[in-house]
């Protein structure tokens, strides 16, 4: 890592993790508005504009600078409250669109929510303004979290920071570009299928999916509950265990929530070490299907975690063959019930239908005509058909069965090893426009990331290379089993460094710079801004 | 497992409230055909004797104390409102004129 002195320049110090800007903040090297304010430069140099990476839908200027300052403040004054702030206070954070915020607008990605505003906190935004973390603001994502590009957008899609002509992934692609294009250290994202893990995968970033109910869902706005996990997004293991930490344990507000205590999650990334460790390779996650590129990466990864003294096993879970298509049962039909909610009397958008009798039902169908787009219209009425009499023991009641398979694969896999790998996504990040018009094909992105919020195992993913034929970021993926995501930190910080001891430091610094799109930006201070972002390969 | 088609889709889209245009419902069913038929498999894959599971770490019986906590006020309950009238959502007619 490169070391800096008191002439930190802003371009350095975005660069740095957030452990990095912790130490430096505690040390009083640099201050948090200094630390924010590089960040909020970044953000007005790369985000706007035709080529920007449009990462952020709201961009959370004053807030940010004014929790920045209150942290610098209370160190400043020195004393038990100095003493007392959070190891992360100061840092700042980008949260996806999807999980709800005082004072800022929550869309969703969606028509049906623009300029809506949530009278209350998410439980983990709670806790990130508890830790006295600065909120830069709220990343893009599909509508609804629907989908693997961020096209589903209904604000236009994100670009990847790598290839500003291919998809950062979805439906976090947001969360995942901010990071990955240095416009904040860490990100919130939520990860129903693999949405945190697979943009990770194809920006070169880590995600990571806790086990289901170990961070509150509240405040997330659900699509699938069953399936729906908020997670950290980062630019380094270590970072995402420091994150976890802030967001994961106990809450009474989501019924969901284990009861168990978090573990050591940040101890297990700094321990270094899987001397003896069993690491199972799923037979079914990779081989055929899977992009060349992303085998050479995924069989480097097995080598070096081999040297390092891991014992390097083959599972097999023959049920996962089925997980894509109960999922694809099990996800609409949940959430065709949770957007029943938006029904143009609540919150959010109303539209009165151009003739005929104003009845209630009339209005709710214009209004969800207007306010939703082509997936998520897709996914109710597909969840409608799966949950109709006559169907429901055929289709939803199959995937539950599926799921309780796939839960008994993964039980087998891990009385074999102590945690498992596989390539995050079966390929690199695709061209924007390529998929959308196939939804089929766009759906194939997660079928490696899917088992295991079908099972609610915890799963990581962290880049584990470029791909030799396209030169773009490849996304390896740990799981482990349920309670344990202590392991996939302690594996992943090992495989992490010793893939950058190969590399010669971190993937991203082998990306691209980003050229300053501000002179020809619209400012992104509001909402209203987005508009100027235009849509792409939105032929339908 | 029976395919969906057009009418099966015009039928779902009013029961969950979508109005949908003739083009919109062509394309949308023959979209959604191609999902159903992907997945099938599904009913074929566990046999009878396999439970069927909801939740994938189950908790059971999950209360709190039973007492008044956290509400929210009226005016932020209607705060995101399309249409409010003294404290109340305001909704269009519930029944149809004829």
């Amino acid at each position: 890592m490169t070391e800096l002195n008191s002439t930190d320049s802003s371009s350095a110090l975005i660069r740095l993790s957030a452990a990095r800007l912790a130490q430096k903040l505690a040390a009083g090297e640099v201050t948090s508005v200094e630390v924010t304010q590089a960040f909020l430069d970044r953000i007005a140099a790369v985000d706007g504009g035709h080529r920007g990476v449009h990462a952020f839908l709201h961009v959370n200027t004053e807030e940010a600078l004014a929790v920045a300052a209150e942290v610098d403040a209370i160190r400043a004054a020195g004393g038990a409250a100095a003493e007392e702030l959070h190891e992360l206070a100061g840092v700042p954070i980008a949260v996806k669109d999807l999980i709800v915020t005082i004072g800022q607008p929550t869309t969703a990605g969606s028509k049906i929510l623009e300029g809506w505003h949530s009278p209350y906190d998410a439980t983990v935004v709670k806790r990130l303004r508890d830790a006295k973390m600065p909120i830069l603001g709220k990343t893009n994502l599909d509508e609804f979290a629907m989908g693997s590009s961020t096209e589903h957008s209904a604000y236009g899609p994100t670009r990847n920071p790598w290839d500003l002509d291919r998809i950062p992934g979805g439906s976090g692609g947001g969360s995942a570009a901010a990071v990955a294009a240095f416009e904040a250290p860490l990100a919130l994202g939520t990860d129903t299928g693999g949405s945190i893990r697979q943009p990770g995968a194809v920006t070169g970033t880590v995600g990571v999916k806790p086990t289901y109910g170990s961070v509150s869902r509240y405040g997330a706005i659900a699509m699938a509950s069953s399936l729906d996990q908020i997670g950290p997004v980062s630019r380094t293991v270590l970072d995402s265990a420091l994150l976890h930490q802030v967001i994961g344990g106990h809450d009474p507000f989501d019924s969901t929530s284990l009861p168990d205590p978090l573990e050591d999650l940040v101890a297990a990334a700094r321990l270094g070490n899987v001397n003896g460790m069993k690491i199972g390779i799923i037979k079914e996650l990779h081989g055929e299907g899977y992009q060349a590129g992303v085998e050479n990466r995924f069989n480097e990864s097995l080598e070096l975690l081999k040297q390092a003294g891991a014992e390097i096993v083959e599972v097999s879970c023959p049920n996962f063959k089925y997980a894509l298509g109960a999922y694809y049962l099990i996800m609409p039909s949940e959430a065709s019930s949770n957007l029943a909610k938006f029904d143009g009397v609540r919150y959010g958008l109303r539209v009165l239908p151009e003739e005929g009798p104003l009845t209630i039902e009339r209005v709710m169908g214009s209004t969800r005509a207007a306010g939703f787009g082509d997936e998520v219209k897709r996914r109710i009425i597909l969840g409608t058909y799966a949950l109709s009499a006559g169907y429901y023991d055929a289709y939803y009641g199959s995937a539950q069965k599926v799921r309780t398979l796939i839960q008994r694969d993964f039980e087998a896999a891990f009385a074999q090893a102590d945690v498992l790998i596989s390539p995050t996504a079966p390929t690199t990040a695709f061209k924007l426009g390529e998929k959308l018009n196939d939804p089929l094909a766009m759906y194939l992105n997660d079928v490696a990331t899917i088992p295991a919020n079908m099972a609610g195992v915890p799963g990581l993913s962290l880049p584990g290379g470029l791909a030799d034929e396209d030169g773009l970021p490849v996304g390896i993926q740990l799981l482990a089993p349920a309670r344990q995501d202590a392991r996939l930190y302690r594996v992943g910080a090992v495989l992490e460094s010793l893939l950058e001891a190969q590399w010669g430091g971190p993937l991203l610094d082998r990306a691209p710079e980003l050229t300053d799109t501000s002179l020809e930006a619209p400012s992104l201070t509001d909402a209203a801004s987005i508009e100027a972002v235009p849509s792409h390969g939105g032929s339908h | 497992m029976a395919a969906i088609n057009r009418d099966d889709v015009a039928h779902l889209a009013r029961l969950a409230h979508i109005e949908m245009s003739a083009e919109e419902l062509d394309r949308m069913a023959g979209e959604l055909a191609v999902i159903v038929d992907s997945v099938k498999s599904v009913s074929e894959a566990a046999g009878d004797d396999v439970p069927a599971t909801s939740h994938p770490i189950p908790l059971t019986n999950v209360f709190r104390e039973d007492v008044v906590g956290h509400t929210f006020t009226a005016e932020q309950s209607l705060s995101g409102a399309p249409d409010a009238y003294e404290g109340r959502f305001k909704v269009p007619a519930i029944l149809d004129e004829d």
